[in-house]
């Protein structure tokens, strides 16, 4: 009977703690004013106790982000309405980073449970590392990873710990300059991941993090650091949820990626941010001989999203693959895509995007191939998928190829498609309600996307979007 | 109006027009539970119309007549609401729902329709006997609902699905055109089967179905209207003789 319960969970229940939230009050430690300055910004480093190196790296950033005007793309109109002196740029939520479950304190583990972090702690996980706020309290590891060499640990103490590899890393595939977001997640970067597997390593589960933001106005900046020697491979799995604001919060991140000889990265995202965040995100990883990186991108949150999952394919024969889904309700835009760039000679590339678009919501795809003068037999597909659920809604498809060398194969393919009255009277047909039907329709049109997830992020991204149908029927 | 106590469906004066045209014209037809009927037609005649709007495709207006279903007046019913009453089509063109698998479709299918909730185990078990019924492969449990399935595969699916469903009444819409024979074999199979325990609209333009379900009743509709009716033996003599000379009664 129980069992039968949870199995039967309503959709009402689920969505009643999306819709509101659950804010536990905050129990920071250590938190800063409101806005930015260089001062703020060596305060960060220097609470840390970082290397002087760093914090150069950090004020360089903050005078570049200073200076460096708003992209010109993805939505400049929501771009600047961002209020950069509103937000608090470094929150400590407890005063140290917990090894331990019992040492978590009561109120995260609540915000936790209710997040389903219990779950993750199952035999099959690797490893799980807990962004609340600002860095992680919770972080554990497998014995047999430890064992093996494999470093996971929150990006702080990987740079207490680790500081040659950050140093000889950080910045060397997203550099601060990039644009305007990367720079400032340099200046204020606080938490996130670094992994190092070392060569020939497998680590065959996936290894997993959530984030979450709980403060208003509080800004999420992890900086995510993971490298594969050569020949060893890593799935790494992010979740993202956040509780509903009425104020603007902003995430942005950059998860920087190196896949030496013959290695192989896969990283697996979810995100659902609540609908007043703004998610801008840097990714990109470097592929070298022979290896692969593979970016499993989901976004169905956020007020707007500019985030661009990319690949620099500089060893010959590296592969990529990029599957992106995004989902844009009612005043949300999803400016979402890839880009990949071949370097190399017999280099190869895969894109698979998907976007739904409802109730007036905005799908951009935007995506970037780009094949060197001296890449020969390089190989890209290229498929985007929209779907429109009704009139008010949007997608635009914005594709850039910029290719140098006449022995390029390129497959395109966009599609765009609306939800058939068959389809419905069908699955209708068969007692389930319009709704129901519209769920399994949109949860089939993501398929190929959620299929490549954890069995448990496939079954709260489905939920996900059924809750997302409630109320989508006129 | 008022059904006749016990009637499963009953159709009365039933006008129909599609976009503004009319396709059916007053047509009547009482069928009960355990019986067979079965409406044959040119195409064009409105038999698949009669199938579509019994169902309750949004396309498809009723502008006359009454029609009920166990007693209730079908109107009153949404779609899912009719199949949950124990209404099934099985469908001439069945649609492709890309992504979903058929294993987790048929399972949300039948918990659905049915009051008494089967648990992953039974409802394994009960699959396994009606796939083995149709001779249907495990491995299409795993492969999206109709999605490059060939048109036997599809009505296979159609059957397989009227008998997890377990209906009253069963519309079936030119369930044997494009079958082999061995496939009709299997598909009558099961619309025999499913019979047992209700009632069935078998909508067809060939005898050959029709040696294998035995129906109690054959319609014939011409224009939208039921021209004639009669015994097993009205089918055979369309075969031989078309329907020419029933429109002269017309």
């Amino acid at each position: 009977m129980k069992e039968e319960m949870k199995e039967e969970m309503k959709p009402e229940e689920i969505v009643s703690e999306y819709k509101y939230g659950f804010n536990d009050s905050e129990t920071a430690v250590i938190r800063f004013d409101k806005g930015l300055s260089e001062q703020v910004v060596r305060d960060i480093s220097e609470i840390k106790k970082e290397p002087t190196w760093m914090t150069e790296i950090r004020v360089k950033a903050y005078h570049h982000f200073l200076e460096r005007p708003m992209p010109t793309w993805g939505n400049e109109e929501m771009l600047n309405n961002i209020n950069f002196e509103a937000i608090t740029y470094f929150l400590r939520s407890s005063g140290k980073t917990a090894t331990d479950w019992d040492d978590v304190p009561e109120e995260i583990k609540n915000t936790f449970d209710k997040l389903g972090i219990p779950e993750a702690e199952q035999k099959w996980l690797g490893g799980v590392t807990a962004q609340y706020e600002s860095e992680a309290v919770y972080h554990s590891i497998r014995e047999d990873l430890e064992v093996q060499g494999v470093i996971f640990l929150d990006m702080d103490s990987g740079l207490r710990e680790h500081e040659e590899l950050v140093k000889e890393y950080f910045c060397s595939v997203v550099p601060y300059t990039d644009n305007k977001f990367s720079a400032l997640n340099t200046a204020v970067w606080s938490g996130g991941s670094f992994i190092y597997v070392p060569k020939g390593v497998h680590v065959e589960m996936p290894v997993q993090a959530y984030f979450r933001i709980n403060a208003k106005n509080m800004g999420q900046f992890e900086r995510t650091l993971i490298i594969a020697d050569e020949g060893s491979s890593i799935n790494y799995v992010e979740g993202c949820t956040a509780p509903a604001y009425s104020t603007e919060s902003l995430h942005s991140a950059v998860v920087e990626l190196i896949a030496h000889k013959s290695a192989k990265i896969r990283y697996s995202t979810v995100q659902n941010w609540s609908n007043n965040v703004y998610n801008l995100v840097t990714k990109r990883g470097v592929a070298h001989e022979n290896s692969t990186i593979e970016w499993i991108d989901g976004n169905i949150g956020s007020k707007l999203t500019m985030k661009y999952p990319a690949v620099i394919l500089k060893g010959q024969g590296s592969h990529a693959e990029i599957i992106s889904v995004a989902y844009a309700s009612e005043g949300m835009h999803q400016d979402a895509g890839s880009k990949i760039h071949h370097l190399a000679s017999n280099t190869t590339s895969n894109i698979l995007s998907k976007s739904i678009s409802k109730n007036g919501g905005r799908s951009s795809y935007r995506g970037l191939v780009k094949v060197s003068k001296k890449a020969n037999n390089c190989r890209s597909n290229v498929v985007c998928d929209a779907l429109l659920l009704d009139e008010e809604s949007q997608s635009d498809t914005y594709p850039t190829m910029e290719v140098a060398n006449s022995s390029f194969d390129i497959q395109h393919e966009a599609s765009v498609g609306k939800v058939s009255e068959e389809q419905l009277f069908y699955l209708m047909s068969r007692g389930h309600s319009e709704q129901e039907a519209m769920s399994m329709v949109v949860n089939g049109f993501f398929e190929p996307f959620t299929r490549e997830l954890p069995m448990e992020y496939a079954v709260e991204l489905n939920r996900l979007l059924e809750i997302e149908m409630e109320g989508s029927i006129g | 109006m008022k059904p006749k106590k016990g009637s499963l469906l009953e159709i009365s004066n039933l006008h129909v027009s599609v976009e503004g045209i009319p396709i059916i014209n007053g047509l009547d037809l009482v069928i009960e539970l355990g019986e067979i009927h079965a409406i044959m037609g040119r195409n064009g005649s409105g038999k698949s119309t009669l199938a579509n709007v019994l169902m309750g495709h949004p396309a498809y207006e009723i502008t006359d007549g009454m029609i009920y279903f166990l007693g209730e007046k079908l109107s009153e019913l949404s779609v899912d609401e009719r199949a949950r009453a124990g209404m099934f089509l099985s469908f001439q063109y069945p649609m492709t729902i890309p992504g979903v698998q058929v294993g987790n479709f048929l399972r949300k299918s039948v918990s659905a329709v049915s009051e008494n909730k089967l648990s992953a185990k039974e409802f394994r078990m009960v699959l396994k006997d009606k796939m083995d019924v149709l001779q249907i492969d495990k491995s299409f449990l795993s492969r999206f609902v109709n999605d490059g399935f060939s048109g036997g595969e599809k009505k296979r699916m159609e059957i397989l699905q009227l008998l997890l469903l377990n209906p009253k009444l069963a519309i079936l819409d030119e369930t044997d055109s494009g079958l082999d024979i061995d496939a009709l074999r299997l598909v009558s199979k099961g619309i025999n089967s499913a019979s047992k325990n209700a009632g069935c609209l078998v909508i067809t333009h060939y005898q050959r179905l029709l040696d294998l379900v035995k129906p109690d009743i054959v319609h014939v509709m011409i224009d939208g209207k039921i021209v004639k009716k009669g015994g097993p033996e009205l089918a055979i003599e369309i075969e031989k003789k078309g329907y020419d000379w029933l429109e002269v009664i017309v």
